[in-house]
């Protein structure tokens, strides 16, 4: 428990995402088990003990310290396990040792509604308090400290050398404390079986394509879609959506899982109907639509039929048992124009081939895509096996050229991690009203967007030195500057928001130049921008 | 002259007029029942006056007489007419506001006659180099002000001493029972380890110039770290001045005076304003450690950006106040500063008379 205890402390003072993923690595290379992949689960939120919840440790503690003095206590700190932590008496008589994470576990799970009052102190009395709070963590699965379940993933891979995408497949099915995982993957035994589980398939992913030109010959091209990546999978009778991420968002999509009849592993864009990407033809709503659905525990009635799902199919992993991702992606496509007709037309359809002649022809589609709202254009090597993760060569995805906007900056924030010494989090705006009109015309700049990336490390200290130089106003981290500097905004797409003081929300805007070349006054207005808007 | 009753909850025995009268039953047996209110000492906002003395103890605006109790800029202003304290701390205060006009030193012990038939003497506090409680003794009653004070051995500082008194006027700044600091020892295994662990990088401690600083050196010379430590600018001259006093630090160097790569592997200390400043910038790749009774609290440490907190207080923890109120076993306790609502539930508990003094301008975010 030391250990763990002591990993856990680590994990809540360390901003690095590289940090972290060392921390955790050490940690899962140097535990034995059933210890690691106890922890593992407690830090992916993957244990659950029904008779500790946070009221217990409020009960606990009433016993222990006066009610007053616990509130006072509880205030200041800000968590109710950490704070029994900190207040917990040291025990009269020395404890027999610290226990084990397993061993931790297993008295855990065995504790009832019953029993938990006097069990829970027993464990508690033999930690100190960084072990309490540990053992508290772990018991009301509230850990809070941003490891999300693809950090552990990477961390285990890190681990020991293993890939990110085979640890995902294997991942799957398998519960704490994950021994045949650990089997697999640090003593080489045979991978876990899953054959007969709903699992996730890792994805293909795609670079972006820069400067090159490709030979359809080699390549096929698709349009790019704005909506989820999502991978739907079906085997004796169950049925999951997954995000990119392998999160199961089956719940939130339930009209989605229930009309696949087929077992199949399919890959594609979740979207909404509607008219804005692509217009008729197109059939897909604006992301902003799909966004009313996207982190739903519960779907309304009014919400399915408000914002109808369906997913454009582009790619089939498995059929009927099948595997098909060492075949090229030709064959798998034939396989998968085969089996759409077999599927419920209201909730799939079939992501077009483009028919270009020539990249030269590409690239005249590809400009026209703007109007039509469409994200870019995907390009698939025809003769390539569906490969997990992101192999140079396969695919490419060409976006479109980002929209672009002058701004004015109008407050700066300190970054974290690395960049905690620099103001790297840059809030811009429009202007609303003429600034050419005089001083009294009533022009105001409207903040439309904030963005922390685009910049290169030089720029970045030149923007430092600028916020640092041009303060006019403090508001805690944040500082206001004399709104002089023009920045030149690069951002996706823009949409009308009913959450934002301009009433616009910018998808992925980034710094792509710093214009120091021209006065605040020649910014854009936010007329330019709602112009952009294609909602 | 109101008692502070926060939360309204009544004692098992029915309170007695505590303006007047004094309830026998809840006072310690020392205590004779002779009605006394201590009128001749009177807290304002901005100080502890002591009237018939016509002085004030730590005041936070200029006086004609001061008492100072340390060197702490919050305790010890400038511009006074007269400054009684302890020869170290006038040295720190010379050091600050470059004058030592109307210094009046004070040895621990020295019993100095006052206006008024008041007498003081100052008795180590423990809590930094020169820090000092200050008994005040008129028409045989007996207050002391603890001023900042811990218990725990201190290589920079002589130790706390327990004064008898009647009426104890104590901080309160870590008076929270979730504040019991851990033993110096383990936060040195902390540090070193830390600094063992990197050795591509250095540990920038962030620590108040005075006392913490030079603790934190002398524990690591303790602990056996003899490698030159390196200090931002800002805590040369206080260290120099520990030294001249007597303290011995080691090998100290400047920050200023070497190259990047060279800080490697060493430690560095700067005061908590500079750790996530532009000068942290020329340091190798710091884990950002800061040594503070706060640190005690994980989201305290998370909103300075801390890696590596370390638990290191000048001020006593909750276990030390409350058993420093039981040592002295005073009629009654005031409190100056802090967390003074635990601090009183925790005297109500135990049947013991207290009040908060609601003084202002007692700073100590960073300790």
């Amino acid at each position: 428990m030391e250990r763990f205890a002591a990993l856990l402390d680590a994990l809540v003072y360390t901003r690095s995402r590289n940090a972290k993923l060392r921390l955790l690595a050490d940690y899962l290379r140097e535990t034995p088990d059933p210890d690691r992949g106890w922890a593992l689960a407690a830090l992916t939120d993957g244990l659950d003990f029904p008779a500790v919840k946070s009221s217990t440790i409020r009960n606990l503690m009433s016993e222990r310290i006066d009610p007053v003095l616990w509130t006072l206590s509880r205030d200041y700190v800000g968590d109710s396990a950490e704070t029994a932590s900190l207040l917990w008496p040291n025990p009269e008589t020395p404890s027999d040792g610290a226990p084990s994470v397993s061993e931790a576990v297993d008295a855990l799970a065995r504790m009832t509604r019953a029993n938990v009052m006097t069990e829970l102190p027993q464990l508690l009395d033999r930690l100190d308090a960084e072990g309490r709070y540990a053992l508290l963590k772990l018991a009301t699965g509230a850990m809070r400290i941003g490891i999300s379940a693809r950090l552990a993933k990477t961390a285990f891979a890190q681990a020991f050398g293993v890939s990110v995408e085979d640890v995902e497949e294997h991942w799957h099915g398998q519960q704490p404390p994950y021994l045949a995982l650990f089997d697999w993957a640090a003593r080489g035994a045979a991978a876990p079986s899953s054959e007969d589980l709903p699992l996730f398939r890792p994805f293909m992913l795609a670079h972006p394509l820069e400067d090159a030109q490709l030979d359809l010959a080699d390549y096929a091209a698709e349009w790019k879609w704005d909506g989820i990546r999502v991978q739907v999978v079906r085997v004796a009778e169950n049925t999951r959506v997954y995000s990119r991420s392998g999160d199961d968002i089956s719940g939130t999509f339930p009209e989605i899982a229930a009309a696949l009849h087929v077992d199949a592993v399919l890959d594609g864009e979740l979207l909404v109907r509607g008219i804005h990407q692509g217009g008729e033809e197109g059939g897909a709503a604006s992301f902003n639509a799909l966004q009313q659905r996207l982190g739903r525990k519960l779907v309304s009635k009014k919400m399915l039929a408000e914002y109808p799902a369906f997913v454009r199919l582009y790619d089939a992993l498995i059929i009927e048992g099948e595997d098909l991702r060492p075949l090229p992606w030709h064959a798998r496509r034939a396989r998968l124009e085969a089996l759409s007709t077999r599927l419920d037309p209201e909730h799939f359809d079939l992501s077009t081939v483009i028919p270009a002649a020539d990249f030269a022809e590409l690239i005249r589609i590809r400009e026209g895509a703007r109007d039509n709202a469409i994200e870019g254009l995907m390009l698939k090597r025809r003769d390539s096996a569906y490969v997990a993760g992101r192999k140079t060569g396969l695919w490419y995805k060409w976006k479109r050229d980002p929209l672009l906007i002058d701004c004015v900056l109008m407050y700066a924030q300190r970054g974290s991690g690395k960049r905690s010494s620099f103001y790297s989090d840059f809030t811009f705006g429009c202007w609303d009203g003429d600034p050419d009109a005089g001083p009294d015309s009533g022009a105001e700049l409207l903040p439309v967007g904030k963005a922390y990336f685009g910049f290169t490390d030089e720029e970045l200290k030149w923007l430092d030195r600028h916020v640092r130089s041009h303060t006019v106003n403090r508001f805690g981290p944040v500082r206001e500057t004399d709104k002089s500097l023009v920045l030149e905004v690069a951002f996706d797409s823009v949409h009308l928001s009913k959450r934002h003081k301009s009433g616009l929300a910018m998808r992925f805007p980034r710094i792509h130049r710093i214009r120091m070349d021209k006065p605040a006054h020649e910014a854009d207005r936010i007329e330019t921008l709602k112009a952009m808007v294609r909602d | 002259m109101a008692y502070f009753d926060p939360l309204r909850l009544s004692l098992s025995k029915p309170r007695r007029d505590v303006k007047n009268g004094v309830g026998t039953t809840r006072f310690p047996p020392h205590f004779s029942s002779m009605a006394r209110d201590f009128s001749w000492i009177r807290p304002e906002p901005w100080g502890i006056h002591v009237v018939p003395a016509d002085c004030w103890i730590d005041p936070s605006r200029p006086v004609d007489r001061a008492l100072v109790t340390h060197g702490h800029a919050d305790h010890a202003r400038g511009g006074h007419g007269e400054t009684v304290a302890t020869p170290e701390t006038l040295a720190i205060m010379k050091l600050r506001y470059a004058t030592d006009e109307g210094a009046v030193p004070v040895a621990y012990r020295e019993t100095l006659r006052l206006r008024g038939g008041v007498s003081a003497t100052f008795v180590p506090a423990g809590h930094v180099l020169g820090s000092a409680q200050i008994l005040l003794e008129h028409a045989g009653e007996r207050i002391v002000v603890t001023g900042d004070f811990k218990r725990r051995a201190d290589p920079t500082c002589p130790p706390f001493e327990v004064t008898p008194c009647d009426v104890l006027i104590t901080e309160a700044t870590f008076g929270l029972p979730v504040f019991r600091h851990p033993p110096v020892e383990h936060e040195m295994a902390k540090l070193l380890a830390a600094l063992a662990a990197n050795p591509d990088r250095c540990v920038l401690v962030g620590a108040y110039a005075l006392g913490k600083a030079q603790r934190l050196i002398a524990e690591l010379r303790r602990a056996g770290h003899h490698d030159a430590i390196y200090l931002h600018g800002a805590m040369e001259r206080m260290c120099r001045l520990y030294e001249e006093l007597g303290v011995d630090l080691g090998e100290l160097r400047l920050v200023s005076d070497v190259a990047k790569a060279d800080l490697a592997a060493s430690v560095v200390i700067a005061p908590p304003s500079a750790l996530n400043d532009r000068w942290s910038r020329r340091l190798p790749d710091p884990v950002t450690a800061m040594a503070s009774g706060w640190m005690r609290v994980r989201q305290r440490a998370r909103q300075r950006m801390i890696e590596l907190p370390l638990v290191i207080s000048d001020h006593a923890d909750w276990d030390e106040l409350t058993q420093t109120v039981i040592d002295v076993n005073p009629a009654e306790t005031w409190i100056t500063h802090g967390r003074e609502e635990a601090m009183l539930r925790w005297c109500q508990l135990n049947q013991r008379k207290a009040r908060a003094l609601a003084l202002v301008g007692y700073e100590d975010e960073d300790d």
